[in-house]
C-alpha cells in the first residue's frame, strides 16, 4: 500500500499525491470539518460522500485554497503546503468544478475553455497588444489543446455559443472542459452529476472514467448518487456532520455499519 | 445577399481568431480606414473638425479606455474625467518642460503617467466592488480636479489657473496651438484612435482579455482557474487609464487648446464617457466608437432639426437632449446591455441569413 496498489480492473494506482492531515474548519460556532485525515493517490478516483451539510464542499474548498482550516495541514507531493491563494493552487496543477456551476456566462464556450489554459499562457502585455511573436504562437498552441478537449467532451457544435444560453447539463460539461483544459494533475469535481437526468449522468460518468484513463488524471469527486459512486470510484471517504465515518473501497464502505446508519440507511431520496 | 459568410470558412486557428473572421467585414474595415486616412483629410474644414470629428475621435479613445475597465473587466468607474485631467496636465507639463519633444512622445508619456495614477486608484478594487468601487472612483474624480486646481505647480503658476497648449510639432507639422490646420489635428488624433482600437482589440481577444472577462463574469471562478485578481484588475486599470490619459491629453492640447480643469474634466465628463460606453455597448471596441459617435452627433442633430428647422428655442432643445439620453440609458441598461454594438450584431445575423431565414 505504501507505493500504491492495483485496482480490481487492473489499473495501477501510485503514491500519495495529496494528504489531508487532521483538518478542522470552523465557521464561527459551526464546525464544518472536524479533525479529518485522508489521502489521495496518484491516478485514482477518490470519492467523498455524505449527507447534505456534511462538509464535503468545504473540504474541496480547503484543498483549493478558498477556506483556511483552523487546524491541520495539507500535504502535497510529500511536503506540507503553505497557505496558498486559490490562483496559486491552480498554478500547481489543481483544477476544479463547482457544485453550483461557475462559468463565465458572458463568454462563448470556446473562450470559457480557453480561460482554462490561462495558467499556461505567459506572453507579455506588449506582445499581446500587437498580437506579435510569442502572443500569436501561444494563442494558436493553446487553441489546439482547447479544441482537443472540446472534441473529447463532444461539445464541438456549441463552440461559439455564449454559455448563458446553454441548458444546465451542457453547462456542467463545459465547466468540466474548462477544468480539463488546464491539463491538471489533480481534478476536483463537486457533484458533477447533480441535477442531471439518467442519460446525462451516464455520459458524465463515462467522461470521468475516460479522463482518468486517457490522461491519467487523479480525480477527487463529491457525489450523492451511491450507485454512481460505487461504479466510478476506487476509494471512498464518508463524511457526516463534519466527521469522517468511513474510508475504503466501495465494498468496504458499503458494509461499514456506521456508514449504513448515518447515510445509506437514511437517505433514499 | 449582401452579407455572407457562406463559403468563407476559417481553415486555421489564427484565421479563426483574427479580428474580422468574415471577409466582408475585413474589406469594409479597410475601406473605412482608407477613407479616414486618405479622403477625409482633403475635404475636412474647421467646422467639421471642431464640431464633430475631433470630439468623436478623442471621445472614442476615452470610451475604449473605459470600456476595457467597465465593459471587459466589470469594474465601474466614475473617475474618467479625473483621469483625462491627469493626461491633460501630464501632457502640459511635458510640453512645457521639454519644448523640443515630439508631440507624439508627449501624448504617449501622458498616457503612461495616467496609467500609473489609474493603477494607484485601482488598488482599492481588490477589496471593494460594484457600488462602493464607483463611490471610490468618484472620490478620485473630485480629488484629482481639486488637486489640479489647488497646486499651482501643475499649471506652472499661471495667473489664470488655466493651462494653455503651446505650439508643438510632429515631423515639422504643427499639431497644437492656434496655427494648427484642421487636417493636421484630425490626422494626429486619428492615428491615436487607430492604435488604441487595434491594441484594445488584440488585448481583448487574447489571454489578457479573457482574464478581464473572467473577473467580470465571476471573480471566484476566475481565481480558481489561476487568475491573480489583483494583477488582472490593475492591468485593466493601467491599460484603461493609459487610453483615457491619451484622450485627455488630446482633448486639452489638440482640441481645446486651453483648459480650466473643473469645466473640461469635471464629473459631467465622467458621465458622458460612461454613457457612451453604455449606449455603444459594454464589452465591445466597436461599441465605443458607436457610443462616441452617438453622443457627439446627437446634440448636433438635435440643434439642426430642433433649432434650425423647427425653430424651437435653444434651451428647450438642450433639455430635450437630456431626456433622450436619459431614456436611452435606461432602455439600454434594461433591454440591451450590449448596446448599439449588439443591435448591429443582431442586424448582421439577420442579414447573414436573409432572404432565407431557415
Ligand atoms: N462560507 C460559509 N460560511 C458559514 N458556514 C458555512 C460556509 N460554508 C459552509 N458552511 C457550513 O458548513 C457546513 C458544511 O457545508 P458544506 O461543506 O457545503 O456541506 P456539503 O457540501 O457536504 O453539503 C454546513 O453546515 C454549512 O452551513
Ligand atoms: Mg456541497
Amino acid at each position: 500500500m505504501e507505493d500504491g496498489y492495483t485496482t480490481a480492473d487492473g489499473r495501477k494506482i501510485g503514491a500519495v499525491v495529496m494528504e489531508m492531515k487532521n483538518i478542522t474548519l470552523r465557521f464561527g460556532g459551526v464546525v464544518a470539518i472536524k479533525d479529518i485525515s485522508f489521502d489521495i493517490r496518484e491516478g485514482e478516483i477518490r470519492a467523498i460522500i455524505g449527507p447534505n451539510g456534511a462538509g464535503k464542499s468545504s473540504m474541496l474548498n480547503v484543498i483549493s485554497g478558498f477556506y483556511v482550516p483552523q487546524e491541520g495541514e495539507v500535504w502535497f507531493h510529500g511536503a506540507p503546503r503553505p497557505q496558498l491563494r486559490p490562483y496559486q493552487v491552480a498554478q500547481q496543477g489543481i483544477a476544479r468544478t463547482f457544485q453550483n456551476i461557475a462559468l463565465f456566462e458572458g463568454m462563448s464556450v470556446l473562450d470559457n475553455v480557453m480561460t482554462g489554459r490561462l495558467t499556461q499562457m505567459k506572453s507579455g502585455l506588449f506582445a499581446q497588444a500587437f498580437w506579435k511573436g510569442k502572443a500569436e504562437a501561444e494563442e494558436t498552441a493553446n487553441r489546439e489543446v482547447a479544441e482537443r478537449i472540446i472534441d473529447f467532451l463532444e461539445i464541438q457544435s456549441i463552440r461559439k455559443t455564449p454559455v448563458g444560453r446553454l441548458p444546465y447539463g451542457l453547462k456542467k460539461r463545459v465547466e468540466l472542459a474548462r477544468a480539463l483544459a488546464a491539463e491538471p494533475k489533480l481534478l476536483l469535481l463537486d457533484e458533477p452529476m447533480a441535477g442531471m437526468n439518467v442519460e446525462e449522468k451516464e455520459d458524465m460518468s463515462r467522461f470521468i472514467l475516460d479522463v482518468n484513463d486517457e490522461f491519467g488524471t487523479t480525480i477527487a469527486l463529491i457525489e450523492h448518487d451511491m450507485g454512481v459512486v460505487m461504479d466510478l470510484s476506487d476509494r471512498v471517504v464518508v463524511m457526516d456532520y463534519g466527521k469522517k465515518i468511513g474510508d475504503g473501497t466501495p465494498e468496504e464502505v458499503r458494509s461499514n455499519q456506521d456508514v449504513i446508519d448515518a447515510y445509506l440507511g437514511v437517505s433514499h431520496d | 445577399m449582401f452579407y455572407r459568410e457562406a463559403g468563407d470558412f476559417s481553415t486555421s486557428y489564427p484565421e479563426d481568431s483574427q479580428t474580422f473572421p468574415i471577409k466582408f467585414d475585413r474589406i469594409r474595415y479597410y475601406i473605412v480606414l482608407a477613407i479616414a486616412f486618405l479622403v477625409v483629410p482633403f475635404i475636412i474644414n474647421d467646422y467639421w473638425a471642431n464640431a464633430i470629428l475631433l470630439p468623436f475621435l478623442i471621445y472614442a479613445i476615452a470610451s475604449i479606455g473605459l470600456n476595457i475597465l467597465t465593459g471587459y473587466c466589470g469594474q465601474v468607474s466614475l473617475g474618467t474625467g479625473g483621469f483625462m485631467a491627469v493626461g491633460a496636465y501630464a501632457c502640459y507639463k511635458f510640453m512645457t518642460a521639454f519644448p523640443d519633444l515630439s508631440m507624439f512622445i508627449n501624448v504617449i508619456l501622458a498616457g503612461v503617467v495616467t496609467a500609473f495614477v489609474g493603477m494607484l486608484f485601482g488598488l482599492p478594487s481588490l477589496r471593494i466592488k460594484g457600488f462602493y468601487l464607483a463611490v471610490a472612483t468618484l472620490a478620485a474624480q473630485f480629488f484629482l480636479v481639486w488637486l489640479f486646481n489647488r497646486v499651482p505647480w501643475f499649471y506652472n503658476y499661471s495667473a489664470s489657473g488655466q493651462i494653455n497648449a503651446p505650439e508643438r510639432e510632429v515631423f515639422g507639422i504643427i499639431v497644437t496651438g492656434p496655427n494648427t490646420a484642421a487636417w493636421a489635428s484630425y490626422l494626429f488624433c486619428l492615428i491615436f484612435v487607430t492604435f488604441a482600437a487595434i491594441i484594445a482589440r488584440n488585448l481583448t481577444r487574447g489571454s489578457t482579455g479573457r482574464k478581464w472577462m473572467a473577473i467580470r463574469d465571476m471573480d471566484i471562478a476566475a481565481e480558481i482557474i489561476g487568475v491573480n485578481p489583483l494583477k488582472a484588475k490593475l492591468t485593466a486599470f493601467g491599460v484603461s487609464s493609459f487610453f483615457i490619459g491619451i484622450s485627455g491629453a488630446l482633448f486639452f492640447a489638440v482640441y481645446l487648446g486651453a483648459v480650466e480643469v473643473g469645466e473640461a474634466f469635471g464629473i459631467t465628463k465622467s458621465f458622458l464617457i460612461l454613457f457612451m460606453v453604455i449606449i455603444g455597448g459594454l464589452g465591445s471596441v466597436f461599441g465605443s466608437f458607436a457610443g462616441a459617435a452617438f453622443m457627439v452627433l446627437l446634440p448636433v442633430a438635435l440643434k439642426v432639426i430642433g433649432v434650425d428647422v423647427l425653430g424651437w428655442p435653444t434651451d428647450i432643445v438642450a433639455h430635450f437632449q437630456l431626456v433622450i439620453v436619459g431614456a436611452l440609458i435606461i432602455m439600454f441598461l434594461i433591454v440591451e446591455p450590449h448596446g448599439l454594438a449588439q443591435l448591429w450584431r443582431l442586424a448582421k445575423e439577420k442579414l447573414r441569413l436573409w432572404p432565407f431565414p431557415h
